[in-house]
C-alpha cells in the first residue's frame, strides 16, 4: 500500500519515495543523457567480459568447479520452514539434474568474467516445489543480483500474483529477470509478465545471435537448439529447449550491464531490442 | 476412504473404459511416438504423489520387458527436472550422465544415448513425463520436432487423465466393500443393452428411483 504521507515531495527529505514531482525538484532528478546517436552491438557489449556483473542461476543447483563453469560466488538451497519462512542454506549437494550446470556453463562461456551464484529450488522435495520456487526467487531478488536466470516456469495460477509482485520488485530494484518461455501451448509464469525478459529458441548456431519478436509475449529468441553444454561429473553434452536459450540472453544482459551498470531493466530491454540481430544490431 | 458411498464413481467404474483399455491407449501413443521419431524406445512415466516417485506406465522398444512398473524418485534426474519445471527438453549423449543411467537403466541394462522429454500436463498439474529415447544419431534436432513432441505429450496427457479417473473410480468401488458393486454392475448391464431393452431398463431404474423416494 502506498504511504500517503509521502505524497508531497519534501526537498529536505529526498530519501522518501517520490510519488509526484514538484516543479522545484526537477533539477534534482536530472539524469545523464550520454546515449550514442545509434545504439550498436559494439557500444552495448563490445570488449565486455561480464566482469562486475552478478548472475544468479535459479535452477537445480550448479556443479561448482566444473571446468566450464569455474568457481561460484555462492550456492544456496532453498527450503520452506514451519512458519512458511524462506530458508537459504549453503548447498553442499550441488546440481541434482545437470540442468543448472548447463545454464551456468552457457553464461560462463559468453561472459567469462561475470560472477555466478546458484540458488537451488529443485530436488529437496517434490511436494511444495511451487513455494520453494517463489521463496528462491524472493531470496534472489533480495540479494540484489544484476541478472536472475530463470529457465523454468509454473502453470499454477495461485502463484501467478505472487510471481508478478516479485517480478515487479526485481524490475524496480534493477535486477533483470530473464525467464524461459514455455515450449508448449500452456499458460505459465513468470515469462508472460512485461517486467521480465522472456526468451524462446532460435535454431541458428551463433550463441550471440538473438532476435526481437514483434509478436510478444515472447520478446526475444536466443540460441536454444543443439547447444553444447557442461553437465554433471565434469562432462559435456548437446541439448535443446527454451531453457537453454534463456541463459544465452542472461549472458548477453550480463555483458551489457558489466559495461553499462547504470542501465535500468527498462533501458536494458531497449538496448536488447536495438541490438537484436534482426534489428540491425548483429551487423 | 469415503464416508458416503460415491454412486457416480461406481457408475463410472461400471460403464467407463477399463484400466486395461486406457493402458492400451498409452501403449499406442508411445508406439506412435517411437515410430514418428524413428527412435529406439519411448515411455510414459506417471507421478505417484503419495510416494513422490515416477512410475513407468507404458514402455515400448528397448527396456519394455523390464521397465514397466519400475519406480525412481521424482525430485531428481532429467525426468524429475522436466516434471518439476513442467518444461520439455532434449538431451544427447546422456550416457555421459551417470545419474541419468541410474534413473532409467539400472534394472534394464539399457542406457540410452539421447532423450527427448516433455511434461504431461492436465490443467495446472504435471501428471508425468513422456520420453522418446535414442533418435537416429545422424539427425540434428529441430524445433519442429520439439513441437511434435509437445503435441504427443498433449494427447498422452488426455489419455493419462482418463486412466487416473478410471483408477479413482475403481478405488472408490474397492473401498465400498461391495456396497457399490451392485450399482456398478447394474450400470454396466444397462449400458450394454440394445436400444429397446436399454430404454426399458432405464424406465425400470426411474421407477425404482421413484419407489425409493428420489
Amino acid at each position: 500500500m502506498q504511504d500517503v504521507s509521502a505524497h508531497g515531495w519534501d526537498a529536505g527529505q529526498a530519501a522518501l519515495p517520490a510519488w509526484s514531482l514538484p516543479k522545484d525538484a526537477v533539477d534534482r532528478i536530472a539524469l545523464p543523457g550520454d546515449w550514442p546517436e545509434r545504439v550498436t552491438r559494439e557500444w552495448a557489449l563490445g570488449g565486455s567480459t561480464g566482469k562486475g556483473a552478478r548472475v544468479c542461476i535459479l535452477d537445480s543447483g550448479v556443479e561448482a568447479g566444473h571446468p566450464r563453469v569455474g568457481d561460484l560466488e555462492s550456492a544456496v538451497v532453498i527450503s520452506i520452514g514451519e512458519n512458511e519462512e524462506v530458508i537459504a542454506e549453503e548447498d553442499t549437494e550441488g546440481d541434482v539434474s545437470g540442468h543448472g550446470t548447463a545454464c551456468a556453463g552457457i553464461v560462463r562461456t559468453l561472459a567469462p568474467e561475470c560472477s555466478i551464484s546458484s540458488v537451488r529450488v529443485l530436488g529437496s522435495t517434490f511436494t511444495g516445489s511451487g513455494s520453494i520456487l517463489l521463496g528462491g526467487l524472493r531470496y534472489a531478488v533480495e540479494q540484489g543480483f544484476d541478472v536472475i536466470n530463470m529457465s523454468l516456469s509454473t502453470t499454477k495460477k495461485p502463484f501467478a500474483s505472487v510471481l508478478h509482485e516479485l517480478a515487479d520488485n526485481a524490475y524496480f530494484k534493477r535486477t533483470v529477470l530473464v525467464a524461459s518461455a514455455h515450449n508448449m501451448p500452456v499458460e505459465s509464469y513468470p515469462w508472460r509478465f512485461s517486467s521480465v525478459i522472456s526468451v524462446g529458441s532460435h535454431e541458428e548456431d551463433d550463441s550471440l545471435a538473438f532476435f526481437a519478436n514483434p509478436n510478444p509475449p515472447v520478446e526475444f529468441f536466443g540460441r536454444g537448439v543443439n547447444v553444447e553444454v557442461p553437465w554433471l561429473g565434469g562432462r559435456s553434452l548437446k541439448v535443446s529447449g527454451n531453457s537453454f536459450a534463456t541463459p544465452h540472453l542472461s549472458a548477453i544482459c550480463a555483458l551489457i550491464l558489466a559495461k553499462h551498470p547504470e542501465l535500468t531493466p527498462f533501458q536494458l530491454k531497449s538496448v536488447l531490442y536495438l541490438t537484436a540481430t534482426n534489428v540491425g544490431g548483429g551487423k | 476412504m469415503t464416508e458416503k458411498p460415491d454412486l457416480r464413481a461406481a457408475v463410472a467404474a461400471g460403464v467407463g473404459g477399463s484400466e486395461e483399455s486406457f493402458r492400451a491407449l498409452l501403449a499406442a501413443i508411445v508406439e506412435v511416438a517411437r515410430s514418428i521419431f524413428g527412435a529406439k524406445a519411448s515411455s510414459i512415466l506417471l507421478l505417484d504423489e503419495a510416494t513422490e516417485e515416477l512410475v513407468f506406465e507404458a514402455v515400448v522398444g528397448e527396456g519394455e520387458d523390464t521397465l514397466l512398473g519400475t519406480r525412481f524418485p521424482a525430485g531428481k534426474g532429467i525426468a524429475g527436472w522436466v516434471l518439476a519445471t513442467q518444461t520439455p527438453l532434449v538431451i544427447e549423449d546422456v550416457q555421459q550422465d551417470p545419474r541419468f543411467a541410474k534413473d532409467v537403466a539400472e534394472d534394464s541394462g539399457y542406457v540410452p544415448s539421447g532423450l527427448m522429454a516433455a511434461p504431461l500436463m492436465h490443467e495446472e498439474r504435471a501428471l508425468g513425463v513422456l520420453s522418446v529415447l535414442d533418435r537416429p544419431e545422424q539427425s540434428l534436432f529441430s524445433l519442429q520436432e520439439m513441437e511434435l513432441l509437445g503435441l504427443f505429450a498433449n494427447q498422452a496427457s488426455i489419455a493419462v487423465d482418463l486412466l487416473l479417473k478410471a483408477r479413482k473410480a475403481n478405488t472408490v468401488l474397492d473401498q465400498s466393500e461391495g456396497d457399490l458393486e451392485v450399482v456398478a454392475r447394474l450400470a454396466a448391464v444397462v449400458d450394454a443393452l440394445e436400444d429397446e431393452k436399454r430404454a426399458s431398463g432405464i424406465r425400470l431404474l426411474n421407477d425404482l428411483a421413484g419407489t425409493l423416494g428420489a
